[in-house]
């Protein structure tokens, strides 16, 4: 049967499966603290804004921010974070959900989250979620040199150790192709040392190069943004849902005349052609509609409906909602101290009252123990 | 109320000739309300309130103690947008429709003052409260500064406050009003204009004094009839008169003093201004393990007398498991100050137990004040079904006092931090002594030097110094 439909496919048919995947995760993290760290929270947060444009739900996304610029009492205009001057565009947004905030942005929390050896009791936004129909997107911005990335001015993270949880992930099946995107001085060192399949990586400078800031605002006082990421937000903001930009674009995004650096990017790792990958495979949403031609029956509820009515004859309903007592004086003045259950003392106490029973019948003589028993 | 007369004929009818005659409330129900407050700075003061109620299907055996309380802080919290976006998925009509369309997070956290709370409690139904509706109460309040939000003018209107205005109410809802506070305005003065004019007032006693209300019903399809939008406008015609604000009957204040880091004290400063009632006071204080209290030099004092607690309930902390936990029943005299103190020592943590800022200090958790206070004005008995949602948040059944929850500020504290660059600078210090000192000696003994005759030169050298000597330049 699926033979004889598969003649009439249309030509899309075989884009659709191109990929391989079915749902889009993305992490993204600021690893900075402080105010005049703010472009890295807007670098984060531009990131944030367009992968959220494209499709991927808050639910898919775990965003990681160091600290707290938009309510930070040194921004001239509360809840908002700019990435253009002139305050053109607010990428925090309003209905902006950060997952990991302030002093949970560690290097410990981010393994965790990469590997899914996490606490039991983490909720749910802050977990990731992905299995091995996942792409995931990775977005890291910060201060880091040459095989390391500084995580809030108090603990770093080397390039081996990304390797190697990004080796966990593969092993335990977590992702379908990974995207690898790095801001930061001599960010091409943090890939170098990848040696799990199907990731790709880009980074905004070389081993020796710093990646350079964009443009301060006179009247924030701060640099708004980086300049790779802001001509990565220029190009993503032409990009809609049903594009077909592919990645050699993403790869020309930023030529050594606007960046000053030299952004690199690695796909050895790759099984892809680059040509063949869409942006929209890792920055956007995939919904793949399964049609299926059986029907499901819903049981009648009519039945349960009833018998709920029934219950809510029966109470008395009449009578007056009540509200606990907000501050019992009497009560809380009459309580009964709870008797604390007696315990036989041990340890010390029991030792230091030993001794002092030895030292008394040892200076007035043993005869006084037959008084005792 | 008119909106609640045709919805109970019409469940008569549906239940027929043979149901019982009642009305009853739906099963789930939406009310939103939003109080504006105009202070006597010129400031604004806007408060949102939505409760949900739903009845809970269990039934409980008994009446069960639940007096239980775990109580849990955290002391510093940066509130902004994204503690805003999980609060609004919590409303019914999000922000869509009704009330939640005001809640813009630009404008919000653009105030001097935002607070955010959400309350969970169940309500008996019957007296024996063996079946229970659960009630979900949401409240956001916000302080407009006039001259931040304002420019300086002192005339207000929702669209300045929060740049949108109302449109519709929330299909959910069963009631959704605007209360505007006009106590000390009223309309005979022609000191202020409230534009559109209210069709209903509310009076009641709230907070110990007689306040009255403006009502506007958004569910009154009058209301917003003509321009599909409802901007309230509040216009002073004279400029408000400079008086003193009132002092509230209980207020506090908390401080730590001393010096160094290694001891302090902490102090709670409770006053009293009633001029001739005194009243309980119950006082929670959580104080975090690193501050180790020496509960023997806990005093309380009022008008220069020890003052001995009603009721004290103290449970010393556990270091890095559980933090301090004092309460008290203090009893306040009659127009005085009453200051609790307790003296602490600061711990030294680990290393790995510092935040990446240690230097800005450590935060202290307020300590929370609650009482019943003394009305000035006794209020009667009321419906509590009936009355708006701001009456109802913590409704105390005898009329002569009323409910306050006061939270102290929350303080910061340092304690001792340790140099964190001391690691790198003995490192670099170290080697660099080793590298100059036992690199110089092992240098010395182990490198030997011998001395290298210089060649005497090739063909191309006496050619160059033949050349040089007939130029008369010395020879290489």
């Amino acid at each position: 049967n699926l033979l004889a439909y598969s003649f009439v496919l249309s030509p899309f048919s075989e884009q659709f499966f191109r990929s391989g995947h079915t749902n889009n995760w993305a992490v993204l993290v600021c690893t900075s603290r402080f105010w005049f760290n703010y472009r890295h929270v807007a670098n984060t947060l531009s990131v944030y804004r367009s992968v959220k444009r494209l499709g991927i739900p808050d639910s898919h996304i775990v965003l990681m921010l160091a600290d707290d610029m938009a309510c930070n009492p040194r921004n001239p205009k509360p809840a908002t974070v700019f990435s253009h001057k002139n305050m053109e565009l607010n990428v925090y947004g309003d209905d902006v959900e950060v997952d990991y905030r302030s002093y949970e942005v560690t290097v410990e929390n981010f393994l965790r989250v990469l590997t899914g050896r996490i606490p039991p009791s983490t909720p749910r936004s802050k977990r990731l979620l992905s299995d091995d129909r996942s792409n995931i997107l990775i977005y890291m911005t910060g201060h880091g040199g040459n095989g390391f990335l500084k995580f809030q001015d108090s603990e770093e993270i080397t390039n081996i150790e990304l390797a190697d949880a990004f080796e966990q992930m593969w092993q335990k099946r977590r992702y379908n192709e990974l995207l690898f995107i790095i801001d930061t001085c001599q960010g091409a060192s943090m890939y170098e040392r990848f040696y799990s399949p199907n990731i790709m990586a880009l980074a905004s400078s070389q081993v020796g190069e710093d990646s350079l800031s964009h443009q301060p605002d006179p009247a924030i006082g701060v640099h708004l943004m980086d300049r790779y990421t802001f001509y990565v937000l220029e190009f993503l903001e032409e990009i809609n849902p049903a594009s077909q930009t592919n990645m050699n674009d993403l790869f020309q995004v930023c030529p050594k005349s606007l960046c000053v650096s030299t952004p690199g990017h690695r796909t050895d790792l790759f099984q892809r052609d680059p040509k063949n990958v869409l942006i929209t495979d890792f920055f956007g949403s995939v919904r793949k509609v399964e049609i299926t031609t059986e029907t499901i029956s819903l049981q009648q509820y009519s039945e349960m409906e009833s018998s709920y009515k029934e219950d809510q004859m029966d109470e008395e309903l009449m009578e007056p909602l009540k509200y606990a007592e907000q501050l019992p004086v009497a009560q809380i003045i009459h309580q009964k101290p709870k008797l604390k259950d007696w315990h036989p003392p041990g340890g010390f106490i029991l030792g230091l009252w030993a001794l002092i029973i030895m030292v008394f019948f040892k200076t007035y003589g043993i005869k006084h123990m037959k008084f005792i028993f | 109320m008119a909106a609640a007369m045709p919805l109970a004929l019409v469940v008569l009818l549906l239940l027929g000739p043979g149901g019982p005659a009642r009305a009853e409330s739906p099963r789930d129900s939406l009310r939103e309300e939003l109080v504006i407050t105009p202070l006597p700075s010129g400031d604004v003061a806007a408060t949102f309130q939505f409760r949900i109620r739903w009845d809970s299907e269990l039934q409980r055996e008994g009446d069960t103690d639940h007096y239980f309380l775990r109580y849990a802080v955290l002391p510093r919290e940066v509130v902004c947008t994204e503690n805003l976006t999980p609060w609004k998925k919590l409303l019914p009509c999000s922000s869509k429709a009704g009330l939640s369309v005001l809640l813009k997070a630009d404008r919000l956290f653009h105030t001097r003052y935002h607070s955010q709370a959400v309350h969970i409690r169940p309500i008996c139904r019957n007296a024996r409260c063996t079946s229970i509706s659960w009630e979900l109460r949401q409240t956001l309040s916000v302080v407009f500064d006039a001259f931040i939000t304002g420019q300086g003018k002192k005339d207000w209107s929702l669209f300045r406050m929060f740049s949108r205005t109302l449109t519709e109410p929330c299909p959910l809802a069963s009631e959704s009003r605007v209360y505007v506070d006009i106590t000390n305005y009223s309309q005979d003065n022609e000191t202020v204009e409230v534009n559109p004019p209210p069709t209903t007032t509310y009076e009641d006693v709230i907070l110990g004094t007689r306040r009255t209300y403006a009502v506007y019903d958004l569910l009154d399809t009058a209301m917003i009839n003509n321009s599909r939008n409802l901007n309230l406008q509040l216009k002073w015609k004279k400029p408000p008169e400079n008086e003193a604000p009132p002092v509230p009957f209980l207020h506090a204040q908390r401080y730590v003093s001393g010096y160094g880091l290694q001891k302090g004290e902490l102090s709670t400063l409770l006053y009293n201004t009633h001029p001739y009632r005194a009243f309980p006071v119950l006082l929670l204080d959580s104080v975090p393990w690193y501050l180790r209290l020496y509960v023997h030099t806990l005093t309380i004092t009022s008008k220069g007398k020890e003052n001995k607690p009603s009721y004290i309930h103290y449970q010393p902390a556990q270091d890095r498991l559980q933090p301090h936990l004092l309460e008290m029943l203090i009893q306040l005299p009659a127009n005085s100050v009453t200051k609790v103190s307790i003296q602490f020592e600061r711990a030294l943590l680990k290393w790995t137990e510092y935040t990446p800022d240690p230097n800005h200090g450590f935060y202290i958790s307020p300590s929370v004040l609650s009482a019943l206070v003394p009305s000035m004005v006794a209020a009667k008995p009321v419906d509590w079904e009936g009355s708006p949602l701001f009456n109802t948040l913590f409704p105390v059944s005898d009329g002569s006092s009323y409910f306050v929850r006061l939270y102290t500020e929350p303080l910061l504290v340092n304690l001792p931090t340790p140099d964190f660059s001391m690691p790198y600078n003995v490192i670099c210090l170290t080697c660099t002594v080793v590298a100059v000192c036992y690199g110089s000696f092992y240098n010395l003994l182990t490198r030997t030097f011998h001395i290298e005759e210089p060649s005497t030169g090739g063909l191309a050298k006496r050619l160059a110094n033949l050349i040089r000597r007939a130029r008369g330049v010395p020879p290489l």
